[in-house]
């Protein structure tokens, strides 16, 4: 049986001042798939997942998302899709001038304005219960750990149930303990909310734990894919030099 | 005959066309700048009219500013006020037409250097303090976050703001034109004994619907671009920590210039109706 594709990629082009960072991705995402893209930084990655969901118009190519060409979207149709999208950034950009619940409660507020009946509580401590951070309700986001900021963050994304997730490096700054924990999580939101994602990380721990299979990004292209346990059997320099 | 250096010549030219190139790319950013201010101006105009309606941010943003501006625009009307009729005063005198010290002075600050001053006073404060706030969400990410959550920061965090400076700078620059009067008063009754009543009559027997009207008008229109001009620099910042300070000292340049640009068209304009 295919595979459900939630995200397709082909073609895509970016340059930035000449500077040419995608050169023609292709790409898929099926349904409740973690993919993992791995690279050195500043190769494109980030600009890639924000391309996804427009943050970053594209030069060239076709992106289509849930079977919607996210490039032909006016500006409705793009924040009715984004809502289905949700996206991890690296330093969670919590709105720092309100609280966890606050937070949690801004795009309910914003985006499900009309429905009366939502129970935006219940909605609020379940996605905290989820990333394991109920007790931070009422802290202000000057009052979080990195780690916590990137659950509540999570939590902020999981409250609009999105079908698809981005996390670009989820456990950057992160000590080990605490990127291992975020891992685990992001395996666990697939479980409970069967969410696909694509996961953009320099840590090898956590492609190992939270993805099923990985894309290895250079000069603008996936140069190589595999499962982690394909990838790290690899003799290639390039490909050994990740998991060193 | 004297050799010609052509490699200097050659250097002299390319430094030249160097600097034409500069000057076309500053020309070009003005007025690429401004196109986008232009579009920038229109979605945030849509995004007034568009539900869900942020009323709280509103009053949050309208209470906060005039607080924060209200003592600064207070004390600088009546300064403003008791500087201009002393200087005033004597001028006045040779001409024997010191009973008209209170009206001059109060077509002048509620005319021209009322609203002007607290436009100004205004840029530097609220525009800026926009324009940094503003930037650091943009340099945080918290904007792009709002954008991908899709919950229309410009409805949000721009409209709203832009509401309430449109509403509060109106008010502050009665406040000043109030505080300057009190501050004339008290500098005419260090030259003559005069009674409030008096005062308040000779002030108002100048003042005209045609002083009042465009200067209102004109306040209103410094609200809104002093709330914008923050909002577009602090929307439009790069991605690095100097934005937030390049964002803050380019939205009091550009909105000291736009104010003295709307009150010399509002001039114009009056002169000639």
């Amino acid at each position: 049986m295919d595979k459900e594709e939630v995200i397709t990629v082909e073609s895509l082009y970016k340059s930035f001042d000449e500077n040419p960072i995608l050169r023609g991705i292709d790409m898929t995402l099926n349904k409740g798939e973690n993919l993992g893209i791995v690279g050195k930084s500043g190769i494109g990655k980030s600009v890639l997942i924000k391309c996804i969901v427009r943050l970053i118009e594209p030069d060239a190519g076709v992106i289509s998302v849930l079977g919607t060409n996210i490039l032909d979207c006016d500006s409705n149709e793009l924040n009715e899709l984004r809502k289905k999208v949700g996206y991890l950034f690296q330093g969670g950009a919590l709105y720092d001038s309100m609280s966890v619940r606050e937070n949690l409660f801004f795009p309910i507020r914003r985006t499900q304005f009309k429905d009366k009946k939502l129970d935006t509580e219940e909605l609020i401590e379940r996605s905290l219960r989820s990333v394991g951070l109920l007790d931070a309700i009422d802290k202000m986001p000057s009052e979080l750990s990195g780690g916590m900021k990137k659950r509540i963050a999570l939590a902020r994304t999981l409250i609009l149930k999105p079908e698809i997730i981005l996390y670009d490096e989820p456990t950057t700054g992160l000590d080990a303990v605490t990127s291992g924990e975020i891992s685990e999580l992001i395996l666990k939101i697939r479980e409970e909310y069967n969410t696909a994602a694509i996961i953009i990380t320099h840590d090898m721990k956590c492609a190992k734990i939270a993805t099923d299979s990985i894309k290895i990004m250079d000069e603008g292209i996936f140069k190589v894919e595999g499962t982690y346990d394909e990838l790290s059997r690899s003799q290639e320099k390039e490909i050994r030099d990740f998991f060193n | 005959m004297a050799k010609i250096n052509v490699s200097v010549i050659k250097l002299r030219f390319r430094g030249r066309l160097k600097v034409k190139e500069e000057t076309r790319n500053f020309y070009n950013g003005v007025f690429i700048d401004l196109g986008e201010l232009v579009l920038f101006t229109g979605k945030v105009i849509r995004q007034m009219f568009q539900p869900p309606f942020e009323f709280r941010e509103f009053i949050k943003h309208g209470f906060l500013l005039g607080n924060k501006s209200l003592a600064l625009v207070a004390v600088t009307g009546f300064i403003m006020g008791l500087v201009l009729t002393m200087q005033m005063n004597p001028i006045l005198a040779d001409f024997g037409a010191q009973t008209l010290l209170p009206g001059v002075i109060a077509v002048s600050m509620v005319r021209e250097l009322g609203p002007v001053i607290t436009g100004l006073i205004c840029a530097g404060k609220i525009s800026s303090g926009i324009g940094a706030e503003i930037a650091a969400m943009t340099v945080t990410e918290q904007i792009d976050a709002m954008e991908v959550s899709g919950t229309r920061p410009l409805s949000f965090v721009v409209a709203s703001r832009v509401m309430a400076t449109t509403l509060v700078v109106p008010i502050l620059v009665i406040f000043a034109d109030a505080f300057s009067l009190l501050g004339a008063f008290l500098a005419v009754n260090i030259f003559e004994d005069t009674s409030v009543t008096l005062f308040v009559n000779r002030s108002f027997s100048l003042l005209g619907f045609v002083d009042l009207f465009p200067s209102t008008l004109k306040t209103v229109l410094f609200g809104f671009f002093i709330g914008l001009i923050g909002s577009y620099k602090g929307y439009t910042a790069g991605r690095g920590t100097e934005s937030v300070g390049l964002a803050a000292n380019s939205a009091v340049v550009a909105a000291s210039l736009t104010i003295f640009v709307i009150d010399l068209v509002f001039v114009l304009i009056t002169s000639i109706l």
